[in-house]
């Protein structure tokens, strides 16, 4: 047992570590969500308000209504960068050598999965306080009860990301995964605009960002973010996180991927 | 869940708690519904609603809040409601479209905007007659009365004045310009001052009433609203009238007004063309009219914030308290 949190307390803080040393990665991460906020949701800013949807019980603006759609993109980009760390170890080395050590596979792949879940939910609050010093507050309740949320999003989407890298070889792959899965999971989701207002468009497109992991994962922080819970979208990150976790670690099969045999 | 429950539990404990005792309600008459729904302050949802005559606008209630008046503006009538019933007694002669009124301090005599015939009716709740009709200006609409009763106020959207109606004599005695299209008038600081609002001028002036002189004139901005949409129709007096809270119609934004320096100090995001407010007992939340989401909005007083929209008839206007 010892090992196993000698191993998890190690990866943790590797992953805090390279964190610490890329003060460039922390900026680049609270810029993004930042851009988005203060820049497009100030060009889209709907000063009339939006439509009444739970978890909100009065007119919201714009700005107020992507906060939560924009937390989860600071975990999707950090769940993604984690992924792509773990390619560019695997070309250096270092993931063989941990890859190497005789604890379970699954397990050093799950303490890669809380390491980088608890940087995203550290730049996750980052960004929050940014957004309250512009004045986008949410109840205070609410920065309490959105922790659970995040880990659970955080952990859905590391585990996304590790699966994504169990299939790519090369660092150079990475560029399609920008434009063939970040990109579609954060347009085709709840972040920046309401489903029903993607309904009125389209009746495919909504049924697509419906069933998208990422509208789940958002819908959860948004009604963790005013203290209310939301059942279905607490089952759906979950289910998500678990399959994506079990096809990472089978990707990361030593059988599968020919590590062991050439390690 | 069970937390997220049992915080919302002691969240409501915490909040019946500290306006236990000021239980009320508010009455708010739904303009293209010919009904008036009645909001609890505590639960903050419809508990009744009540059929009036045709297009209810202005309401009021008694001093003693045992009746209740609604301007039945298409059925020409000053409606008389008992507000533990819904029952209407019996309607009072208002002259032609009445929209707004204002009940003398006397609680006897009220003081009725006939937008059609350009006069102010005055009828005694009593004897249920017409003491005196005044000529005023072009669609009056916005009325008012000093604490002291002995100044009325009529304002007229066309004419764009504010009318000073003399009590006693039931005669105009002064009438002031102000900006395109007043709407509404109140009286502030003791009856020092007179507020009225201008929906097209998009602005507020505040008069000095002993002189009529005006004294300020306030103007709005709303960030991304274009300004033909800021239109300034009912306001309230916070406690010690420090604060007026603005409705600015179309722009569906409430402004925020310190009443000492005339400066705009905050605007709220509230629900489509809010018209007319009305605050709780102890004045901790406003209730706003948004006619064309046809909702309510609860404002919280002390934060400054929107905290919750509660659907009521089609197109709400009017709000008044009872406790």
């Amino acid at each position: 047992m010892n090992a196993y949190l000698t191993s998890l307390s190690a990866i943790v803080k590797r992953e805090a570590l390279r964190f610490v040393h890329q003060r460039e990665r922390f900026i680049a991460a609270l810029v993004r969500p930042l851009v988005w906020l203060l820049v497009f949701a100030a060009g889209f800013r709907a000063a009339l308000g939006l439509s009444i949807i739970p978890p909100y019980q009065t007119y919201i603006t714009y700005e107020t209504y992507i906060v939560p759609g924009l937390c989860g993109m600071v975990l999707l980009f950090n769940g993604m960068q984690s992924s792509l760390s773990l390619v560019y170890d695997r070309e250096m080395g270092s993931m063989k050598l941990l890859l190497t050590s005789p604890l379970p596979r699954w397990w050093l792949l799950f303490c890669k999965l809380i390491g980088s879940t608890a940087i995203s939910v550290l730049q996750v609050y980052a960004f929050l306080g940014i957004a309250a010093a512009f004045g986008i507050t949410m109840p205070l309740i609410g920065y309490v009860t959105v922790l659970p949320a995040l880990v659970v999003a955080g952990v859905m989407l590391g585990a996304l990301g590790l699966l994504l890298s169990s299939f790519i070889k090369q660092l150079e792959n990475f560029s399609g995964v920008m434009n063939f899965v970040i990109f579609p999971t954060f347009f085709l989701s709840s972040a920046l605009y309401p489903l029903w207002k993607m309904a009125e468009s389209s009746e495919l497109l909504y049924k697509i960002c419906a069933i998208n992991p990422f509208t789940q994962a958002v819908e959860l922080i948004r009604f963790a973010l005013y203290a209310n819970f939301n059942g279905t979208a607490l089952f759906w990150s979950l289910s998500a996180a678990v399959i994506f976790t079990f096809v990472a670690v089978w990707g990361y099969n030593p059988a599968r991927t020919g590590l062991a045999k050439r390690g | 869940m069970i937390l997220s429950r049992s915080i919302r539990t002691a969240g409501l404990a915490v909040l019946l708690s500290t306006t236990a005792g000021l239980a009320g309600q508010i009455w708010v008459t739904n303009e293209k519904d010919d009904t008036v729904s009645v909001i609890d302050t505590d639960s903050l949802e419809v508990i009744q609603t009540y059929e009036t005559g045709e297009r209810p606008r202005g309401i009021t209630f008694s001093k003693d809040y045992s009746r209740v008046y609604i301007c039945a503006s298409d059925s020409d009538a000053v409606q008389v409601m008992d507000p533990e019933t819904g029952e209407i007694l019996h309607d009072l002669p208002s002259g032609e479209d009445p929209e707004q009124f204002v009940l003398h301090p006397d609680d006897t005599h009220l003081y009725i905007a006939n937008e059609d015939d350009a006069i102010t009716t005055v009828v005694n709740t009593q004897t249920r007659k017409v003491v005196a009709q005044i000529d005023v200006g072009v669609e009056p609409e916005g009325m008012a009365v000093s604490p002291d009763g002995k100044i009325a106020i009529t304002t007229s959207e066309t004419t764009n004045m504010a009318h000073w109606i003399d009590t006693e004599t039931q005669e105009l005695f002064a009438n002031t310009l102000v900006d395109s299209r007043p709407r509404h008038a109140e009286f502030a600081k003791d009856g020092t001052q007179m507020w009225v609002s201008s929906e097209i001028g998009g602005t507020l002036t505040v008069f000095d009433t002993a002189t009529q002189m005006e004294q300020a004139k306030i103007t709005f901005e709303v960030q991304g609203v274009h300004p033909d949409r800021v239109q300034p129709v009912g306001f309230e007096f916070t406690k010690g009238d420090k604060f007026a809270f603005v409705a600015l119609g179309p722009s569906n934004h409430v402004a925020v007004v310190n009443a000492e320096t005339f400066e705009v100090e905050d605007y709220i995001l509230v629900g489509r063309r809010v018209w007319h407010m009305a605050f709780n007992a102890d004045k901790t939340q406003l209730f706003t009219t948004n006619g064309v989401s046809g909702d309510v909005t609860v404002v919280d007083v002390a934060s400054r914030k929107a905290v919750k929209s509660i659907k009521v008839g089609r197109f709400p206007w009017g709000a008044a308290f009872r406790p």
